[in-house]
């Protein structure tokens, strides 16, 4: 139970707006920075009120006395200030300041080499129709009816194009990945030679010889328009279209417990493919709780405990290396020969528990059921009661909330859920449910089941670091058997895949006149 | 030939016995049977009575032994070593015509033919 002394003061920030910088491009900075902050919401802990932490003082300490207190006395504020920093938090806070730097140059550089080109992009046509008009004005032939129809074009094929770059590329990044896009620096370097070679032509053609006829360099800057709106529909293509049809099969699983799911997905570099997997494991898995695994590391230390090898040939022994292998030879054959009465207690072991969590289980609902029949819907026609009976849904939640506390407390540190969900998370979810006249069973369901990461609070999830573990160029594409490991401070994910196989169909027309039966009787059978 | 529900069926027959030939490893009775209280009675060609689910000849192989027993087609099998017939499977017939250990069989069938022949010599022999 050590580990959820560290771990106080969850979600107890109210007030800090979140949201303060959504606006513009800077979207990876901003991402890094509230990371940055819920990295240090974490390790530095202060409560205020009337937030109440679920274990209280002691977590300071780091001592494992329990507090037993929030489920009978709910109505008991505290109102200290702490301040706790474990081990853990004072390296990855060191980590944070030395990588944030680095990856934000790179981001302002990616940001100005787009907003750069897009501008380039933008104002060639236009140069080209105002350059002669600048240049040589009175060389320059009037423009005519078609010239100046094609002005129109021009405007309106800017403007799509404007509008459909703004929507491909101007996203607020997702995700930092480790290494660029190849297919989006493909696209940059194909758009510059583009604009570059028309410039060449332009230049040579037409600004040295001074060419007269304006309906032509406007036709000319039209083809321009014409050939970027292409390059943006191969764009499109190359970057949304082409992974969306399933090609690869990935099988991710849970280094820690052994949680699997499989996803389909297409034709993605590495490092794509593991963007997508994590933003299905925040969905998908359930949230991945340290408590559980406890149990199994005792088991594996009992295994070895009883088995102690002496050395009895003295040392100075020249193969040092030989012996190191005939002894854990020999542990593992001594071992394996030992009765081991261990899984009869692990049998044991495991029907109480499952006993004592469905006993619980039983008062929980119970117990909620109760608490939910003592309030209802005030109706419109009712004649009013006086205003301190009349209350909103935060007033009813805490107004039933402690005859259903106790037993709730009890059944969370039974399937020793209780670290995931503090009281003030209990009672805003119970808040929510009255407001939306859910039922009982509909409450109990985030508690009787561990849910997806994103179900629990902010700080569960937020700011998480993956690392990306790939013996293959992270940037190549995904091939049949390809293995990566995503790692994260507490587990890590394995990803294996395999290649869809290739369906080869054939069919077989049926005529429905042809669904004709007869009895099958009167059969004859020679003796 | 057709049986009226509780009341005991009666009908005029003859004992034939087949001797099985030994065919390879088979032993057969040069027969074919159809019917059955599993079968459809509509289809039977030999039998008077539409409803009548009981075994019937279909086919007789020309020399085999139950030609020569004088098994006719379209011959009704009421027993066969004893075993009924009137009210069995078509399986069931089948096996107790094929058993591999006797290889006699003694049948005991009814046809049209015979009712006539019996009804005429009632006729023209009247009981004294």
């Amino acid at each position: 139970m050590d580990t959820e002394s560290t771990y106080s003061g969850y979600s107890h920030y109210s007030g800090r707006s979140r949201g303060s910088h959504r606006h513009g491009e800077r979207s990876r900075d901003r991402h890094k920075s509230r990371s940055k902050d819920s990295r240090s919401e974490k390790s530095v802990t202060i409560n205020t009120l009337p937030a109440e932490p679920l274990l209280g003082d002691s977590s300071l300490r780091g001592e494992k006395v329990q507090d037993d207190n929030w489920g009978e006395t709910t109505t008991a504020i505290t109102g200290t200030s702490e301040h706790s920093l474990s081990q853990e938090d004072i390296v990855r806070i060191t980590k944070d300041l030395e990588d944030s730097v680095g990856l934000d140059c790179r981001h302002y550089v990616t940001r100005s080499i787009a907003v750069i080109l897009g501008l380039l992009v933008f104002f060639t046509p236009l140069a080209f129709l105002v350059l002669p008009h600048i240049l040589w004005p009175e060389k320059l032939q009037s423009c005519g009816t078609a010239c100046e129809g094609l002005f129109i074009s021009v405007a309106f094929k800017l403007l799509i194009l404007l509008l459909a770059v703004w929507a491909l590329f101007f996203r607020p990044a997702r995700a930092g990945l480790p290494r660029a896009f190849v297919f989006r620096i493909l696209l940059a370097v194909l758009v510059l030679l583009f604009v570059i070679s028309y410039w060449l032509f332009y230049s040579v053609r037409i600004l040295d010889s001074q060419d007269e006829n304006y309906q032509g360099i406007v036709q000319y800057a039209v083809s321009l328009v014409d050939a970027l709106l292409f390059i943006h529909y191969l764009a499109v293509v190359l970057l949304e279209l082409r992974q969306l049809q399933p090609c690869y099969s990935v099988c991710v699983t849970r280094a820690t417990d052994g949680e699997t799911r499989h996803y389909n997905l297409g034709q993605l570099s590495i490092q794509r493919a593991a963007l997508a997997v994590i933003e299905h494991y925040y969905c998908d898995f359930p949230i991945h709780n340290p408590a559980l695994l406890s149990a199994s590391k005792s088991r594996a230390a009992k295994h070895l405990a009883g088995l102690k090898v002496y050395n009895v040939d003295g040392p100075g022994n020249n193969a040092s290396a030989g012996i190191a292998q005939s002894q854990s030879r020999a542990m593992i054959a001594a071992a394996a020969r030992r009765r081991d009465t261990s899984h009869n207690e692990l049998y044991y072991e495991e029907a109480e528990h499952e006993r004592r969590v469905r006993k619980r289980r039983a008062r929980l609902v119970v117990a909620v059921e109760e608490a939910f029949t003592h309030i209802k819907r005030m109706q419109e026609e009712e004649p009013k009661k006086a205003p301190g009976d009349v209350m909103d849904p935060r007033e009813a939640a805490q107004a039933i909330f402690p005859s259903m506390a106790r037993a709730l407390q009890k059944y969370l540190r039974t399937t020793k859920q209780q670290h995931c969900h503090s009281m003030e998370s209990i009672q805003q979810h119970l808040a929510f449910c009255i407001t939306n006249n859910l039922t009982p069973k509909a409450f109990l369901e985030s508690y009787l089941t561990p849910g997806p990461t994103l179900q629990y609070g902010k700080d569960h999830w937020l700011g998480r670091r993956w690392t990306l573990i790939s013996e293959a160029s992270v940037t190549s594409g995904l091939k049949d058997g390809s293995i990566f490991l995503l790692k994260c401070v507490d587990f890590s994910l394995v990803v294996t895949t395999r290649k869809i196989p290739y369906v080869q169909m054939s069919e077989e027309y049926i005529d429905p006149k042809s669904h004709k039966f007869v009895l099958r009787l009167q059969s004859e059978t020679s003796v | 030939m057709s049986f009226v529900p509780g009341q005991p069926v009666t009908a005029v027959v003859q004992r034939i016995e087949i001797q099985k030939l030994c065919q390879g490893e088979n032993l057969i009775l040069g027969f074919s049977i159809g019917g059955g209280i599993d079968q459809d009675p509509g289809q039977n060609p030999f039998s008077e009575d539409k409803s009548d689910k009981g075994i019937y000849v279909t086919r007789i192989t020309p020399g085999g032994p139950a030609e020569v027993a004088g098994l006719r087609i379209g011959d009704k099998i009421m027993q066969v070593n004893g075993w009924d017939m009137t009210m069995v499977t078509h399986d069931q017939a089948r096996k107790k015509l094929t058993k591999k250990r006797e290889d006699v069989v003694r049948l005991l069938i009814t046809r049209k033919s015979l009712e006539e022949a019996v009804k005429h010599s009632k006729g023209s022999h009247p009981r004294q």
